[in-house]
Protein backbone atom coordinates (compact mmCIF):
# COMPACT_ATOMS: atom_id res chain seq x y z
CA UNK A 1 0.00 0.00 0.00
CA UNK A 2 2.57 2.70 0.74
CA UNK A 3 4.75 1.72 -1.98
CA UNK A 4 1.74 1.96 -4.61
CA UNK A 5 0.90 5.22 -2.68
CA UNK A 6 4.81 6.59 -3.23
CA UNK A 7 5.18 5.65 -6.69
CA UNK A 8 1.84 7.42 -7.55
CA UNK A 9 3.76 10.49 -5.57
CA UNK A 10 6.57 9.92 -8.14
CA UNK A 11 4.26 10.13 -10.98
CA UNK A 12 3.16 13.12 -9.65
CA UNK A 13 5.68 15.01 -8.99
CA UNK A 14 7.33 13.93 -12.36
CA UNK A 15 4.33 15.59 -14.14
CA UNK A 16 5.23 19.28 -12.24
CA UNK A 17 7.94 20.12 -14.36
CA UNK A 18 6.32 19.23 -17.90
CA UNK A 19 3.22 21.45 -16.79
CA UNK A 20 6.11 24.01 -15.99
CA UNK A 21 7.80 23.80 -19.38
CA UNK A 22 4.68 23.75 -21.32
CA UNK A 23 4.29 27.40 -20.24
CA UNK A 24 7.80 28.91 -19.61
CA UNK A 25 8.01 31.94 -21.34
CA UNK A 26 9.92 32.68 -23.72
CA UNK A 27 9.95 28.68 -24.97
CA UNK A 28 6.38 29.27 -26.98
CA UNK A 29 5.42 32.44 -28.95
CA UNK A 30 3.27 34.49 -26.42
CA UNK A 31 -0.16 33.49 -28.24
CA UNK A 32 0.35 30.32 -27.53
CA UNK A 33 2.00 29.94 -24.50
CA UNK A 34 -1.12 32.09 -23.37
CA UNK A 35 -3.42 29.31 -24.95
CA UNK A 36 -1.56 26.56 -22.93
CA UNK A 37 -1.45 28.70 -19.41
CA UNK A 38 -4.50 27.72 -17.08
CA UNK A 39 -4.61 28.16 -13.68
CA UNK A 40 -7.55 26.05 -13.44
CA UNK A 41 -5.64 22.93 -14.43
CA UNK A 42 -2.47 24.28 -12.80
CA UNK A 43 -4.23 24.42 -9.57
CA UNK A 44 -6.28 21.22 -10.12
CA UNK A 45 -3.01 19.26 -10.74
CA UNK A 46 -1.52 20.65 -7.88
CA UNK A 47 -3.66 19.69 -5.28
CA UNK A 48 -3.83 16.22 -6.79
CA UNK A 49 -0.27 15.78 -6.11
CA UNK A 50 -0.93 17.22 -2.70
CA UNK A 51 -3.88 14.64 -2.32
CA UNK A 52 -1.47 11.99 -3.66
CA UNK A 53 1.16 12.48 -1.34
CA UNK A 54 -0.67 12.33 2.28
CA UNK A 55 0.81 9.58 4.44
CA UNK A 56 -0.04 6.31 3.88
CA UNK A 57 -2.73 4.97 6.23
CA UNK A 58 -2.31 1.90 8.62
CA UNK A 59 -5.41 1.97 9.62
CA UNK A 60 -7.92 -0.19 7.62
CA UNK A 61 -11.61 0.73 6.58
CA UNK A 62 -12.59 -2.32 9.35
CA UNK A 63 -11.01 -0.93 11.93
CA UNK A 64 -13.10 2.61 11.46
CA UNK A 65 -16.11 3.70 14.00
CA UNK A 66 -18.87 4.47 12.70
CA UNK A 67 -18.97 7.93 14.51
CA UNK A 68 -16.92 10.53 13.05
CA UNK A 69 -16.27 12.46 16.09
CA UNK A 70 -15.53 9.15 18.09
CA UNK A 71 -13.54 7.84 15.59
CA UNK A 72 -11.66 11.34 15.18
CA UNK A 73 -11.20 10.49 19.04
CA UNK A 74 -9.94 7.04 18.54
CA UNK A 75 -7.13 7.96 15.90
CA UNK A 76 -6.13 10.94 18.36
CA UNK A 77 -5.30 8.59 20.68
CA UNK A 78 -3.70 5.56 18.85
CA UNK A 79 -1.03 8.77 17.38
CA UNK A 80 -0.29 9.19 21.16
CA UNK A 81 0.36 5.25 21.88
CA UNK A 82 3.82 3.68 20.59
CA UNK A 83 3.61 0.47 18.57
CA UNK A 84 5.48 -2.05 21.25
CA UNK A 85 6.63 -3.64 17.80
CA UNK A 86 7.92 -1.65 15.67
CA UNK A 87 8.94 1.13 18.17
CA UNK A 88 9.49 4.08 16.37
CA UNK A 89 5.97 4.11 14.99
CA UNK A 90 2.71 5.01 16.63
CA UNK A 91 0.01 2.38 16.83
CA UNK A 92 -1.98 4.28 14.37
CA UNK A 93 1.21 4.18 11.48
CA UNK A 94 1.88 0.98 12.44
CA UNK A 95 1.12 -2.23 10.43
CA UNK A 96 2.03 -4.81 12.60
CA UNK A 97 -0.16 -7.03 14.02
CA UNK A 98 -0.16 -6.06 17.89
CA UNK A 99 -0.49 -2.52 16.97
CA UNK A 100 -3.62 -3.70 15.03
CA UNK A 101 -5.09 -4.85 17.90
CA UNK A 102 -4.23 -1.54 20.28
CA UNK A 103 -6.25 -0.15 17.63
CA UNK A 104 -9.12 -2.13 17.86
CA UNK A 105 -8.77 -1.77 22.13
CA UNK A 106 -8.85 1.92 21.80
CA UNK A 107 -12.12 1.97 19.63
CA UNK A 108 -14.10 -0.90 22.23
CA UNK A 109 -12.96 1.40 25.26
CA UNK A 110 -13.68 4.04 23.49
CA UNK A 111 -17.32 2.83 22.42
CA UNK A 112 -17.72 1.73 26.30
CA UNK A 113 -17.60 5.18 27.47
CA UNK A 114 -14.27 5.80 28.65
CA UNK A 115 -12.57 9.21 28.06
CA UNK A 116 -9.37 9.72 26.43
CA UNK A 117 -7.35 9.76 29.01
CA UNK A 118 -8.57 6.35 30.71
CA UNK A 119 -7.79 4.62 27.18
CA UNK A 120 -4.78 5.69 27.84
CA UNK A 121 -4.24 4.69 31.45
CA UNK A 122 -5.55 1.46 30.63
CA UNK A 123 -2.91 0.50 27.99
CA UNK A 124 -0.33 2.39 30.10
CA UNK A 125 -1.19 -0.11 33.37
CA UNK A 126 -0.63 -3.08 30.68
CA UNK A 127 2.41 -1.87 28.69
CA UNK A 128 4.20 1.00 31.04
CA UNK A 129 5.64 4.27 29.97
CA UNK A 130 7.16 3.24 27.20
CA UNK A 131 3.76 2.68 25.27
CA UNK A 132 3.04 6.83 25.53
CA UNK A 133 5.16 8.74 22.95
CA UNK A 134 4.90 11.79 25.13
CA UNK A 135 6.35 9.89 28.46
CA UNK A 136 5.19 11.54 31.99
CA UNK A 137 7.81 13.62 33.76
CA UNK A 138 9.05 11.10 36.00
CA UNK A 139 12.77 10.42 37.96
CA UNK A 140 13.76 8.37 35.45
CA UNK A 141 12.31 10.67 32.64
CA UNK A 142 13.60 13.62 34.23
CA UNK A 143 16.67 13.71 31.79
CA UNK A 144 15.36 13.03 28.72
CA UNK A 145 12.84 15.92 29.49
CA UNK A 146 15.49 18.20 31.34
CA UNK A 147 18.45 17.29 29.05
CA UNK A 148 18.38 19.95 26.21
CA UNK A 149 17.48 22.69 28.89
CA UNK A 150 20.78 21.68 30.52
CA UNK A 151 22.72 21.27 27.62
CA UNK A 152 21.48 24.80 26.58
CA UNK A 153 22.61 26.64 29.66
CA UNK A 154 25.61 24.80 29.97
CA UNK A 155 26.40 25.97 26.24
CA UNK A 156 25.21 29.55 27.03
CA UNK A 157 27.17 29.38 30.27
CA UNK A 158 30.32 28.26 27.98
CA UNK A 159 29.92 30.88 25.19
CA UNK A 160 29.76 33.69 28.18
CA UNK A 161 32.69 33.03 29.43
CA UNK A 162 34.41 32.85 26.23
CA UNK A 163 33.02 36.35 25.31
CA UNK A 164 33.76 38.01 28.57
CA UNK A 165 37.98 36.38 28.36
CA UNK A 166 38.28 37.52 24.50
CA UNK A 167 37.13 41.15 25.21
CA UNK A 168 39.32 41.47 28.26
CA UNK A 169 42.06 39.90 25.98
CA UNK A 170 41.59 42.62 23.54
CA UNK A 171 41.48 45.14 25.86
CA UNK A 172 44.95 44.23 27.94
CA UNK A 173 46.74 42.63 24.84
CA UNK A 174 49.84 45.70 23.87
CA UNK A 175 49.57 46.86 20.17
CA UNK A 176 52.19 44.98 18.44
CA UNK A 177 54.74 47.41 17.21
CA UNK A 178 56.30 47.61 13.72
CA UNK A 179 59.36 46.48 12.51
CA UNK A 180 61.59 49.35 10.89
CA UNK A 181 60.95 47.98 7.60
CA UNK A 182 56.91 47.81 7.96
CA UNK A 183 57.69 51.52 9.22
CA UNK A 184 58.58 52.70 6.17
CA UNK A 185 56.48 50.55 3.59
CA UNK A 186 53.86 52.45 5.78
CA UNK A 187 54.88 55.85 5.61
CA UNK A 188 55.28 55.06 1.70
CA UNK A 189 51.78 53.86 1.46
CA UNK A 190 50.43 56.71 3.16
CA UNK A 191 52.52 59.68 0.91
CA UNK A 192 51.56 57.44 -2.04
CA UNK A 193 49.15 59.71 -3.48
CA UNK A 194 49.04 58.58 -7.13
CA UNK A 195 45.55 56.63 -7.52
CA UNK A 196 46.13 52.69 -9.10
CA UNK A 197 49.33 51.83 -8.34
CA UNK A 198 49.22 49.47 -5.52
CA UNK A 199 52.92 48.94 -4.78
CA UNK B 1 46.21 29.69 36.82
CA UNK B 2 48.16 30.63 34.08
CA UNK B 3 46.11 31.20 30.73
CA UNK B 4 48.87 29.06 29.05
CA UNK B 5 48.13 25.95 31.20
CA UNK B 6 44.11 26.80 30.50
CA UNK B 7 44.45 26.12 26.96
CA UNK B 8 46.59 23.25 27.70
CA UNK B 9 43.67 21.99 29.82
CA UNK B 10 40.82 22.96 26.69
CA UNK B 11 42.67 20.63 24.72
CA UNK B 12 41.48 17.26 26.91
CA UNK B 13 38.11 18.84 26.32
CA UNK B 14 37.63 16.51 23.40
CA UNK B 15 38.88 13.41 25.03
CA UNK B 16 36.90 13.92 28.19
CA UNK B 17 33.51 14.44 25.82
CA UNK B 18 34.80 11.31 23.93
CA UNK B 19 35.49 9.03 26.76
CA UNK B 20 31.71 10.54 28.63
CA UNK B 21 30.05 9.33 25.40
CA UNK B 22 31.83 5.94 25.10
CA UNK B 23 31.24 5.39 28.09
CA UNK B 24 27.15 6.23 27.73
CA UNK B 25 27.30 3.98 24.10
CA UNK B 26 29.61 0.78 26.11
CA UNK B 27 26.62 0.41 28.52
CA UNK B 28 24.38 1.35 26.01
CA UNK B 29 25.61 -1.69 24.28
CA UNK B 30 25.32 -4.21 27.57
CA UNK B 31 21.12 -3.64 27.00
CA UNK B 32 18.79 -4.78 24.86
CA UNK B 33 16.09 -1.74 24.28
CA UNK B 34 13.68 -4.27 22.61
CA UNK B 35 13.12 -5.75 26.32
CA UNK B 36 10.59 -4.05 27.99
CA UNK B 37 10.40 -4.06 31.57
CA UNK B 38 6.67 -5.83 32.75
CA UNK B 39 4.07 -3.87 34.49
CA UNK B 40 3.17 -6.88 36.13
CA UNK B 41 6.20 -7.54 38.12
CA UNK B 42 4.97 -8.45 41.96
CA UNK B 43 1.23 -7.82 40.81
CA UNK B 44 -1.22 -10.26 40.77
CA UNK B 45 -2.09 -12.32 37.22
CA UNK B 46 -4.57 -10.15 35.30
CA UNK B 47 -7.84 -11.94 36.01
CA UNK B 48 -8.88 -14.10 32.51
CA UNK B 49 -10.12 -17.39 32.13
CA UNK B 50 -9.16 -19.26 28.19
CA UNK B 51 -10.81 -21.72 26.55
CA UNK B 52 -8.73 -25.19 25.72
CA UNK B 53 -7.58 -26.03 22.63
CA UNK B 54 -10.73 -28.23 21.82
CA UNK B 55 -14.25 -28.25 23.12
CA UNK B 56 -14.03 -29.87 26.48
CA UNK B 57 -10.50 -29.51 26.57
CA UNK B 58 -9.59 -27.86 30.12
CA UNK B 59 -8.02 -24.47 29.31
CA UNK B 60 -6.31 -21.90 31.23
CA UNK B 61 -7.26 -19.33 34.45
CA UNK B 62 -5.90 -16.85 36.63
CA UNK B 63 -7.14 -19.24 39.67
CA UNK B 64 -4.89 -22.10 38.23
CA UNK B 65 -1.68 -19.98 38.63
CA UNK B 66 -2.08 -20.18 42.53
CA UNK B 67 -0.66 -22.61 44.98
CA UNK B 68 2.39 -22.70 43.96
CA UNK B 69 5.36 -21.67 41.75
CA UNK B 70 4.66 -22.07 37.81
CA UNK B 71 5.45 -20.80 34.46
CA UNK B 72 3.12 -19.12 31.97
CA UNK B 73 4.34 -19.72 28.62
CA UNK B 74 3.09 -17.44 25.53
CA UNK B 75 3.80 -19.23 22.38
CA UNK B 76 1.95 -20.04 18.99
CA UNK B 77 2.44 -22.45 16.47
CA UNK B 78 3.48 -20.27 13.82
CA UNK B 79 6.12 -18.62 15.85
CA UNK B 80 9.20 -19.64 14.73
CA UNK B 81 11.75 -18.80 18.24
CA UNK B 82 8.57 -21.12 19.97
CA UNK B 83 9.91 -24.06 18.39
CA UNK B 84 13.68 -23.14 19.59
CA UNK B 85 12.71 -22.66 23.16
CA UNK B 86 10.45 -26.01 23.04
CA UNK B 87 12.79 -28.40 23.57
CA UNK B 88 14.18 -26.53 27.01
CA UNK B 89 10.53 -26.11 27.83
CA UNK B 90 10.19 -30.30 27.96
CA UNK B 91 13.04 -30.61 29.75
CA UNK B 92 11.67 -27.84 32.44
CA UNK B 93 8.85 -29.91 32.79
CA UNK B 94 10.30 -33.97 32.41
CA UNK B 95 13.43 -33.72 33.92
CA UNK B 96 13.19 -30.51 36.47
CA UNK B 97 8.98 -31.28 37.41
CA UNK B 98 8.32 -27.40 36.46
CA UNK B 99 4.66 -26.69 36.58
CA UNK B 100 4.38 -24.83 32.73
CA UNK B 101 0.58 -23.19 31.93
CA UNK B 102 0.35 -22.47 28.18
CA UNK B 103 -1.32 -19.24 26.69
CA UNK B 104 -1.58 -20.15 23.21
CA UNK B 105 -1.69 -16.85 21.19
CA UNK B 106 -3.37 -16.32 18.31
CA UNK B 107 -3.31 -19.48 16.89
CA UNK B 108 -5.68 -21.71 14.98
CA UNK B 109 -6.12 -25.01 17.39
CA UNK B 110 -5.53 -27.29 14.84
CA UNK B 111 -1.95 -25.75 14.15
CA UNK B 112 -1.59 -26.11 17.74
CA UNK B 113 -2.13 -29.46 18.47
CA UNK B 114 -0.28 -30.35 15.05
CA UNK B 115 2.67 -28.42 17.12
CA UNK B 116 2.27 -30.24 20.33
CA UNK B 117 2.18 -33.24 18.54
CA UNK B 118 5.71 -32.60 16.68
CA UNK B 119 7.17 -31.40 19.33
CA UNK B 120 6.26 -32.89 22.52
CA UNK B 121 3.52 -31.39 25.00
CA UNK B 122 5.19 -29.98 28.25
CA UNK B 123 2.01 -27.59 29.27
CA UNK B 124 0.26 -28.87 32.26
CA UNK B 125 -2.88 -26.70 30.60
CA UNK B 126 -3.36 -24.38 27.38
CA UNK B 127 -5.32 -21.41 27.23
CA UNK B 128 -6.44 -20.52 23.54
CA UNK B 129 -6.12 -16.73 23.36
CA UNK B 130 -7.46 -16.48 19.98
CA UNK B 131 -7.83 -12.60 19.79
CA UNK B 132 -4.46 -11.88 21.99
CA UNK B 133 -6.61 -10.08 24.03
CA UNK B 134 -5.44 -11.64 27.42
CA UNK B 135 -1.90 -11.25 26.35
CA UNK B 136 -2.72 -7.47 25.89
CA UNK B 137 -3.67 -8.06 29.60
CA UNK B 138 -0.45 -9.67 30.13
CA UNK B 139 1.33 -6.93 28.66
CA UNK B 140 2.71 -9.03 25.47
CA UNK B 141 4.34 -7.38 23.20
CA UNK B 142 5.99 -10.43 21.00
CA UNK B 143 5.86 -13.99 21.30
CA UNK B 144 7.48 -16.12 23.11
CA UNK B 145 7.08 -15.05 26.55
CA UNK B 146 7.61 -16.41 29.72
CA UNK B 147 6.02 -15.65 32.92
CA UNK B 148 7.71 -16.71 36.53
CA UNK B 149 4.16 -16.81 38.55
CA UNK B 150 5.07 -17.20 42.50
CA UNK B 151 2.75 -18.97 45.29
CA UNK B 152 0.05 -15.76 45.67
CA UNK B 153 -0.08 -16.10 41.86
CA UNK B 154 2.15 -12.59 41.73
CA UNK B 155 4.15 -12.76 38.56
CA UNK B 156 7.45 -11.85 39.95
CA UNK B 157 9.57 -12.41 36.46
CA UNK B 158 9.11 -11.70 33.21
CA UNK B 159 11.40 -13.31 29.85
CA UNK B 160 10.77 -12.17 26.75
CA UNK B 161 11.62 -14.04 23.40
CA UNK B 162 12.62 -17.84 23.39
CA UNK B 163 14.58 -19.46 26.70
CA UNK B 164 18.20 -20.01 26.25
CA UNK B 165 19.75 -22.84 28.33
CA UNK B 166 21.42 -19.80 30.50
CA UNK B 167 18.33 -18.12 31.18
CA UNK B 168 16.91 -21.21 32.52
CA UNK B 169 20.56 -22.30 34.70
CA UNK B 170 21.05 -18.52 35.71
CA UNK B 171 17.62 -16.91 36.06
CA UNK B 172 14.60 -19.29 35.91
CA UNK B 173 15.37 -21.92 38.24
CA UNK B 174 17.15 -20.39 40.79
CA UNK B 175 14.25 -17.94 40.99
CA UNK B 176 11.93 -21.25 41.18
CA UNK B 177 13.75 -22.76 43.93
CA UNK B 178 13.85 -19.40 46.24
CA UNK B 179 10.04 -18.75 45.68
CA UNK B 180 9.34 -22.47 46.33
CA UNK B 181 10.78 -22.04 49.84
Amino acid sequence: MRAFTRSLRRRAGASVPLAYGAWAPGRQSPAYAASRFRPSAWIASTLLAAFLSLPALAVLPNEKLADPAMEARAREISKELRCLVCQNQSIDDSNADLARDLRVLVRERLVAGDSNEQVIAYVHDRYGDFVLLRPPVTGYTALLWGGPFVLLALAGFGTALYMRQRRRDVETMPAPTLTAEEEVRLAALLNDDKPGDGR
Amino acid sequence: MSAVTRHRLLLLLPLAVFLILGGYFALGLTRDPSKLPSMLIDKPAPSFALPGLSEGEKGLSNADLLGKVQLVNVFASWCAPCRVEHPLLMRLAKEQGVTIHAINYKDKPDAAQAFLAQMGNPYTSIGADKDGRVAIDFGVYGVPETYVIDKQGRVRYRHVGPLMPFDVEETILPMIRELSK
